[in-house]
């Protein structure tokens, strides 16, 4: 005869209270046992180390003004000459009576990523936002026409370059990148050879060599008297060298969608274009945001190469406000405040993408 | 090759039509002059061992696989090179697979409507309409708005079926719709199985499900390494078996 082991159901019960309070909190996560204590310790004693100059530096010592850069030599940080050269720094050279115009592109970029965080939003809506977003921002820098005088690229710099070149490289970038990871998974020989070919070619040469070439040797082969602007090619070899990269981490989710997938797909009767569009690359995308993000960030940072065709994007501008004979010597203060304005819009991309993870995970949650 | 295999029952109006089919994957001969006739309205129940080309052969009928000679009549229309044709067979052919294959990212009312509204053109409102019937039909009404990764094996397989169904197709393939599943939600599958059956759509299934196919099946189609060993109504089939593999087969599956 089998045991039983209870003679009547269980009756539900709650859950053991749970270990609260701000001591529970410390002895579970700080102090559970001799080696996490030990790391606890060396960990605080680090902070109380390096912390407190820091923010003697930063905050207590640091000068907020000064007619000068020679009267702004004390123990702290000069925020002074940031905010002598705040107008540079940020907007370069572009005309200094209209730096309303750089200042609305950089106020049109913003408002064009936060609206991408509304899930509301997405879709056509969005589509549209970014068009006429993306239009504005080029006839807000050329001008022009509108009463707007025009602004030559040779003189857009600072930040609204920086982003031009990133979103625009990003925005053709990614389109051209998954029509590359599809074309290296075609079954026609010659569509994947192409891809293969240009993936490898490029993905394989540093992007200070392509910036050079699109600057120096596209020239030489267009007719004499045909110029095509600076900004452009610097634009399109970036459109280019992101495509390759992120073709590739597009082929990983590609690769990563069972095949039951696509034989579902056909059973059905879509056809190919339907398929990506509606059942591969959705699921292709939403697994890949982890390294897609990566590259992303990447390509944002890899602005400050265009240094090499001297475009001056905002490192750049930084470097170029360090040279000025009136304030010296304030190299962290520049690198500090260009160093924050980068870590924000990364750290932007990356908590979108974490937005994006959750969103496209809620198939999965049970 | 057997007698039986040798003359297949003539059925007037073939919907589908195998002459002589041959594929080979790279040197191995998968399909070996495979002969196959199924009538409108009819069901055939295909089993065999494991590797004997059984869900190569369902899988050519609606071109997942390529067959490489022999002709594949679906419809009455040629399955060859020409993508018009394989995309009005694929129309007219609903297919179950053994791992479900919904389409994860989607809801369930998302995957039921998705080839109505892309491929029938069907307008969204009408495409809910139908789809929503069918998940009454498969006794899942309440779980459009789930995911399939929320749902469980059988009622997933009971989606994927009302996914074909939402197609209208004249003709469903069920390649093993229950080798998945865990043993308590293989009856509720093969219940709608059945009930479509009755409901005179023409079946083509791979399963090793014999009670399904004594009920359902007007003819039981025995594969072994590439060729159709034997076809019988299930009667025959069940009760004298003719060659020696199929008796082999047989009480393999049926012993236990």
């Amino acid at each position: 005869m089998a045991d039983i082991a209870h003679d009547m159901p269980v009756a539900a019960q709650a859950p053991p209270p749970r270990s609260s309070g701000l001591a529970g909190w410390l002895r579970a996560n700080l102090f559970n046992g001799v080696t996490n204590t030990i790391l606890t310790l060396l960990c605080v004693a680090l902070i109380a180390v390096a912390v407190p100059p820091v923010i003697r530096w930063g905050l207590v010592d640091a000068i907020w003004s000064a007619p000068n850069g020679k009267s702004c030599h004390g123990g702290g940080a000069c925020w002074a000459f940031i905010g002598e050269k705040f107008r540079f720094i940020v907007f370069g050279f572009f005309p200094a009576n209209e730096t309303w115009r750089p200042a609305s592109v950089v106020g049109i970029f913003v408002l064009m990523i936060v609206a991408a965080c509304d899930r509301r939003l997405w879709g056509r809506r969005l589509a549209m936002l970014w068009v006429v977003g993306l239009c504005a921002v080029f006839a807000l820098m050329r001008g022009g026409a509108l009463g707007l005088s025009k602004v030559e690229t040779a003189m857009w710099s600072g930040l609204p370059l920086t982003l031009i070149l990133a979103v625009v490289g990003m925005l053709f970038g990614f389109p051209l990148g998954i029509l590359l990871a599809l074309g290296r998974r075609s079954r026609l020989p010659a569509v994947r050879a192409i891809c293969v070919g240009y993936i490898e070619l490029v993905r394989g040469v540093p992007l200070i060599t392509m910036l050079f070439m699109a600057s120096l040797m596209l020239p030489l082969f267009l007719p004499a008297g045909f110029t095509i602007d600076k900004l452009v090619r610097a634009q399109v070899a970036f459109i280019l060298f992101a495509g390759a990269y992120l073709a590739e981490v597009v082929r990983g989710g590609l690769q990563a969608i069972p095949r039951g997938q696509i034989e579902a797909a056909d059973s059905l009767g879509l056809s190919y274009i339907q398929r990506t569009r509606l059942i591969v690359l959705p699921q292709a995308l939403a697994m890949v945001i982890p390294p897609l993000v990566n590259t992303f960030i990447g390509i944002f940072k890899d602005t400050a190469l265009v240094i090499v065709i001297s475009l001056f994007d905002l490192l750049t501008t930084a470097e170029t406000a360090l040279s000025d004979v009136n304030w010296q010597g304030f190299y962290i203060e520049a690198y500090v405040f260009v160093g924050v304005i980068y870590w924000s819009f990364c750290f932007f991309m990356s908590r979108y993408s974490q937005l994006l993870e959750r969103e496209f995970d809620r198939g999965k949650r049970r | 090759m057997s007698d039986a295999a040798a003359s297949p029952p003539i059925v007037p109006a073939a919907v589908i039509e195998l002459q002589a089919v041959h594929k080979w994957y790279g040197e191995f001969h998968v399909l070996r002059d495979i002969n196959l006739q199924v009538g409108k309205g009819e069901k055939v129940v295909v089993c065999g061992p494991s590797g004997s080309g059984k869900s190569t052969m369902i899988r050519c009928i609606n071109r997942l696989e390529e067959h490489q000679q022999g002709r594949i009549t679906v419809a009455g229309i040629e399955l060859n090179a020409d993508l018009k044709n394989i995309d009005a067979v694929r129309r007219e052919v609903g297919m179950v697979f053994q791992q479900f294959n919904l389409f994860p990212h989607l809801t369930v009312l998302q995957n039921l409507t998705l080839a109505p509204i892309w491929v029938r053109k069907l307008p969204k409102k009408e495409a809910e309409e139908t789809a929503r019937y069918y998940l009454e039909r498969v006794r899942i009404p309440d779980q459009a708005d789930k995911y399939p990764g929320q749902l469980s094996g059988g009622q997933q397989q009971r989606v994927a079926i009302a996914r074909s169904l939402c197609m209208k197709p004249e003709i469903m393939l069920f390649d093993e719709p229950t080798s998945a599943l865990d043993p308590e939600m293989i009856k509720e599958v093969l219940d709608v199985m059945t009930e479509l059956a009755h409901e005179g759509m023409t079946m083509v299934c791979v399963t090793h499900e014999m009670g399904f196919a004594r009920t359902v099946a007007d003819m039981m189609v025995f594969m072994d390494r590439g060729e159709i060993i034997e076809r019988a109504p299930p009667k025959d089939f069940f009760s004298n078996p003719q060659n020696e593999r199929t008796r082999a087969f047989l009480s393999q599956i049926l012993a236990h």
